[in-house]
């Protein structure tokens, strides 16, 4: 009977704990929308003040939200973004899955080599520290100003980390997992494809996430150098025209991008790795 | 029927014979020195001894993960040169694959000798079965117990029907309760399911719990210091006078290599 008490009581407490969980996380949830609120009705305020008594710049120079979001309708009428978006989401995925590709092979390769990796590792870190943007000029004028060039600087900046990751994760396998394989009679194969593989998977989506990051961040400025299209190309014409909303609207679409494929590689991730989540939940 | 008269056990062919065993680190600690031992076709074998008496590298080079710097293993009258599907291993540490479930973790023997998939899943279920995990085969080792955990690693090791069972102190790390229910269970799924086990353990009333053949081992350097055949019959009472009595006895060798270690 004092069980059964207690037991009942354990589950009150269980009720009272998860509507006091949920309650939180509506709060904070509450809290994250106004926080979005509060960052637009600041900028709003700014380009009005600024405008009407600050004169800190030109009005010209400080649009509002509303500004912006009216050149976002005038250039999607045009076609205009459109055609900017898909330019630069084009080469983006063309040098990311490049950069992926060739990643997570020589990753793997140089992972399971020790022969490999002292053959490869030191000309790696001798080119890792240089910003890939050092190389962009040069890239120009081995590939000129078509596609080419924007491609193969997207692969290069986002190889990196991508290779880095996957390296990491090949070679950090918990021997214990490749022994009791091995006892469970796994052959070398087996190990690769049953063991490190997945072992190696969390490392490798960071990887991929990390290198479709910087792929993004380099297009942009690929973008002002050398294009006649593309979000970068976007930004770098209006400022010969003192088009500021445009500019703000060409960063906003890269942000909204960014962050709508962040969602995407995430829910991709979730998915993949349903096993390691469960452990946190 | 559970017990096998002794005349039988003496008269089993030898499964695992260890000749002249050292093994000497890089570092020039030895392990162990000069390690002979002889040990019996399902044949249910623990080695005792503190930590650093050399039990788990010993365990290590019959599974084939470590090679003795001199001497040499035998199973079956073959020299072990590397892991073997015929050895089954459970550790301490459970060594799960956490991305697969418990039953993705049984069916992993039968994967890899490339059984169909519908027979994989039926072994894998009769083994969960006999763990007493039925109910549990979707779930991820991050879901489970440490004790349920183990039960898995064990059921991993029967699903792939080695011959021989190699345990590295494998309720280590389990709770006193857990870990006598685990001892009981193990008794009674190797009485149903004969294999050479050979169990390290630094537990002395675990040892006598199970153990057909005590193994005490002597430290700096490891070697062998005494074997002993408990002859106490199935099921064992850990409050009987000749338990005691033997627990006694083991407890005194067992002591005698502590004190050697001086402070620990």
């Amino acid at each position: 009977m004092l069980e059964r008490g207690s037991a009942v009581a354990r589950a009150d407490d269980e009720a009272a704990r998860r509507r006091r969980s949920v309650a939180l996380r509506l709060r904070l949830a509450l809290l994250r929308c106004s926080s979005i609120v509060i960052f637009f009705a600041l900028w709003a305020a700014f380009s009005f003040a600024n405008a009407r008594y600050l004169k800190f710049f030109n009005p010209v120079l400080m649009p509002s939200p509303l500004d912006v979001l009216h050149t976002g309708v005038e250039l999607v009428e045009s076609g205009e973004l459109q055609r900017d978006i898909l330019a630069s989401l084009s080469r983006v995925l063309q040098g990311f899955g490049i950069a992926a590709f060739v990643g997570v092979a020589l990753g793997m390769a140089v992972g399971r080599s020790r022969l490999l990796e002292s053959l490869v590792d030191p000309m790696l870190e001798l080119l890792r520290p240089i910003p890939p943007l050092a190389f962009l000029p040069m890239m120009v004028l081995w590939f000129g100003i078509g596609e080419a060039s924007k491609i193969s600087f997207i692969a290069y900046a986002a190889f990196f980390p991508i290779f880095t990751t996957t390296l990491e994760g090949i070679k950090y396998v918990d021997p214990l997992l490749l022994r009791a394989a091995a006892s469970l009679g796994a052959s070398r194969r087996d190990l690769f494809r049953y063991v490190v593989l997945p072992a190696a998977t969390p490392a490798i989506i960071t990887g991929l996430r990390l290198g479709f990051g910087l792929s993004f961040f380099v297009i942009v400025a690929a973008e002002f150098i050398a294009a006649d299209s593309g979000l970068g190309y976007l930004i770098n014409d209006a400022r010969t025209f003192f088009l500021v909303s445009q500019m703000l609207l060409g960063a906003a679409v890269i942000g909204l991008i960014g962050f709508g494929f962040n969602r995407l590689l995430r829910l991709l991730e979730a998915r993949l790795l349903r096993w390691r989540k469960t452990a946190w939940s | 029927m559970n017990q096998v008269p002794r005349e039988v056990v003496a008269a089993a062919r030898t499964k695992i014979r260890i000749e002249g065993v050292s093994m000497t680190f890089d570092n020039g600690v030895t392990a162990l020195s000069q390690v002979n031992l002889e040990l019996a076709e399902n044949s249910f074998t623990c080695l005792l001894g503190p930590s650093g008496c050399g039990k788990s590298t010993l365990l290590g080079m019959i599974a084939g993960f470590v090679q003795p710097t001199a001497g040499r293993v035998l199973v079956d009258g073959e020299q072990v040169s590397g892991a073997s599907a015929d050895r089954g291993v459970v550790f301490q540490e459970y060594a799960l694959f956490p991305w697969r479930t418990a039953i993705g973790n049984v069916e992993f023997g039968p994967l890899v000798r490339r059984l169909p998939r519908a027979q994989r899943r039926s072994i894998a279920l009769d083994y969960l079965a006999l763990v007493g995990l039925a109910g549990h085969e979707s779930k991820y080792p991050s879901e489970l117990s440490g004790g349920m955990k183990q039960r898995v690693a064990i059921a991993r090791a029967f699903a792939n029907s080695p011959s021989v069972l190699l345990m590295d102190e494998p309720f280590g790390a389990l709770d006193a309760q857990t870990r006598e229910i685990l001892q009981e269970e193990m008794l009674r799924i190797w009485q149903r399911e004969r294999k050479t086990v050979v169990f390290v353990t630094h537990s002395i009333s675990e040892s006598l719990f199970l153990a057909d053949r005590i193994v005490v081992m002597a430290t700096k350097p490891g070697t062998i210091k005494a074997v002993i055949d408990v002859d106490l019959s199935h099921p064992r009472e850990r409050t009987e006078p000749g338990f005691i009595a033997l627990e006694r006895k083991v407890k005194h060798m067992v002591r005698e290599e502590v004190d050697k270690l001086g402070v620990t």
